[in-house]
């Protein structure tokens, strides 16, 4: 079922280091690399369909075409390592074990966009795998591989760490780069076509670490050996983070498209304790939830879970046993949305809290049945009336919460 | 009122993290992260002295540090105790943990202990839901948390002077 495409070096003592990473493959894509104009390395990565992994799946390629062949500016790459979906703990891993992959990666993503300089965001919590990351790129520029001429070839490349400072919504694409431009992480307005992101004034391109952890394979193996694996419109592998009531959890690489009942019980030993299922979250808290009969024929991709009323996303999932109070589940959810809403927009700020209020009512014991038709107008509230999705993930899981677990909370209904 | 300056150091980082972006706004977050680490905590007089640093007004600073979680805008313990409460850890069992806490440092989530050791804080995940539950002390995790490895934690502490 594993298969390891990015996670390839993650049991090798000491793989963090330069010279057990270049013994055991890193950088060998440069090489190739150079002999590629950008645009080939570009057409590489479309070609193989790679699919951001930070929880969008938007396309790579498409996503770095943004970047207008006619444009003077500097262009700049910036990495999503702001990691904090809850559920979500995948590319810690990358930074902690293999941070020289994501090196790598940076310079042939950047070299495909023309960027010169490359940001990697990390969440502050994350100050270890920071260090790990740090020592990785102080290596690199020691070796050449970093700096004004990269080997020796004639493309300079900066790599620099910024450190996030504990708010959820930097992930958010836009948001992220408002921070990164020192000011509030509040989502920017989208714009009416496709254009690339901007960080003061300039183009750039915003990708997540396991994304370009993805991209040296690609020009290493070429975009047919990524295609072995997957699906056709999800092709290649994700990092799946397995967390909650199971017997072994953890980050496991899987093709897309494996069955999700075989990952929660052959690879991750079933639930915990010999208790059944109840419950699967499976793509980071902000998709809906699954009931235990719902998972029976689900694969692990973008458009079976979108067909089953869920999402992908991160691909963190979190299993829940038959003792869980759902109610509970989701006020717990509330309380993490409620504080992390960034409160640009009135209908998140407010609704957020609204939402979290009924539900501490609820559990208290004093909801009534009014209250399930207030929880339903504010998610109307919330959805589709703010400048991110933030909001509107949050009505959809509210949503999917009291129609699939309705008899649960009306059991708590005085 | 005592007057904020960078030490030696963080004036060096800096001054060389100024080369390493398009505009120095971008320098908001790393000094208030200097600041921080500098001080244990980010005063007004520090605010004042970044703005002053980055051409902006002190309000934009507070706009800024007031925004993000992790700035501390008034002085905590020594050792700082982050409880994840967030649905993996809660599924392992934080609320345990937390309850354990409280009656041993004797002081509730948000609190400072009476000698100004400890301070405990809630906080929103972690990203170690993997390995949960999970605490940050200081800048350091301690993950797959139990009751004994806590206590053994804090008996540590309490004899750290």
């Amino acid at each position: 079922m594993i298969v390891k495409l990015v996670s390839k070096n993650f049991d090798i003592p000491e793989a963090y280091t330069l010279c057990v990473a270049q013994e055991n493959g890193r950088y060998a894509s440069l090489e190739k690399l150079f002999k590629m104009s950008p645009d080939e390395v570009t057409t590489e990565v479309e070609k193989s369909g790679l699919r951001g992994k930070g929880g969008g799946g938007a396309h790579t390629g498409e996503k770095w075409r943004l970047i207008s062949p006619q444009n003077t500016k500097p262009v700049y790459l910036v990495i999503n390592a702001d990691e904090g979906e809850p559920g979500t703990f995948k590319d810690r891993q990358l930074l902690e074990f293999d941070p020289h992959l994501l090196i790598e990666g940076i310079i042939c993503s950047s070299y495909a966009i023309g960027a010169h300089h490359a940001y990697v965001y990390i969440r502050g919590e994350y100050v270890f795998w920071m260090h790990r990351l740090q020592s990785a790129i102080d290596e690199a520029y020691e070796a050449g591989i970093l700096g004004e001429s990269i080997l020796g070839h004639n493309y300079a490349l900066h790599v620099t760490i910024h450190k996030g400072a504990g708010a959820y919504i930097c992930g958010e694409k836009t948001a992220l780069l408002e921070s990164l431009e020192g000011k509030r992480g509040h989502p920017r307005l989208k714009p009416k076509g496709k254009e690339p992101e901007w960080f003061f004034g300039n183009p750039t391109v915003v990708n997540n670490v396991e994304t370009i952890a993805s991209v040296p394979y690609i020009i290493n193996e070429g975009y047919g050996a990524y295609q072995m694996y997957g699906t056709k419109e999800s092709p290649g592998t994700m990092l799946f983070g397995i967390s909650g009531h199971v017997e072994h959890p953890g980050v496991y690489e899987l093709p897309f498209g494996t069955s999700m009942k075989e990952v929660i019980y052959d690879l991750c030993g079933g639930i915990k304790d010999g208790k059944k299922l109840k419950a699967i979250i499976p793509g980071g808290s902000s998709v809906q939830i699954l009931r235990a009969d719902e998972i029976e024929d689900i694969t692990l991709d973008y458009e079976s879970l979108k067909a089953h009323g869920s999402s992908l996303g991160t691909g963190g999932m979190i299993v829940m046993n038959e003792d869980v109070s759902i109610p509970e589940v989701m006020k717990n959810l509330f309380e993490f949305y409620h504080h992390e809403s960034c409160g640009q927009c009135t209908p998140c700020r407010e609704g957020t809290g609204w939402v979290d209020r009924i539900l501490a009512k609820i559990l208290a014991g004093k909801g009534t049945k009014e209250d399930f038709d207030t929880i339903l107008d504010a998610c109307d509230m919330l959805n589709g009336k703010t400048i991110c999705v933030f909001a509107p993930s949050v009505a959809f899981i509210a949503q999917s919460y009291i129609k699939k677990f309705r008899e649960e909370f009306e059991a708590l209904l005085k | 009122m005592s007057i904020f300056s960078f030490n030696q150091e963080n004036e060096e980082k800096f001054n060389a993290l100024l080369e390493r972006y398009p505009d120095k706004n971008s320098l908001m977050l790393p000094s208030l992260w200097m600041v921080q680490y500098q001080e244990g905590w980010i005063s007004l007089e520090a605010m004042q002295f970044i703005a002053k640093k980055l051409e902006c007004s002190a309000m934009d600073v507070y706009s800024v540090a007031s925004f993000y979680t992790m700035f501390l805008l008034q002085p905590i313990g020594t050792y700082h105790l982050q409880l994840c409460k967030t649905l993996s850890c809660m599924l392992a069992g934080s609320k345990t943990l937390q309850e354990h806490l409280q009656n041993r440092l004797g002081i509730k989530a948000g609190e400072t202990s009476k000698d100004g050791k400890f301070t405990l804080t809630l906080v929103e995940c972690l990203g170690s839901c993997g390995t949960s539950p999970c605490m940050r002390l200081n800048d350091d995790y301690i993950e797959n948390l139990t009751l004994e490895k806590l206590d053994a934690l804090l008996e540590e502490l309490s004899h750290d002077r």
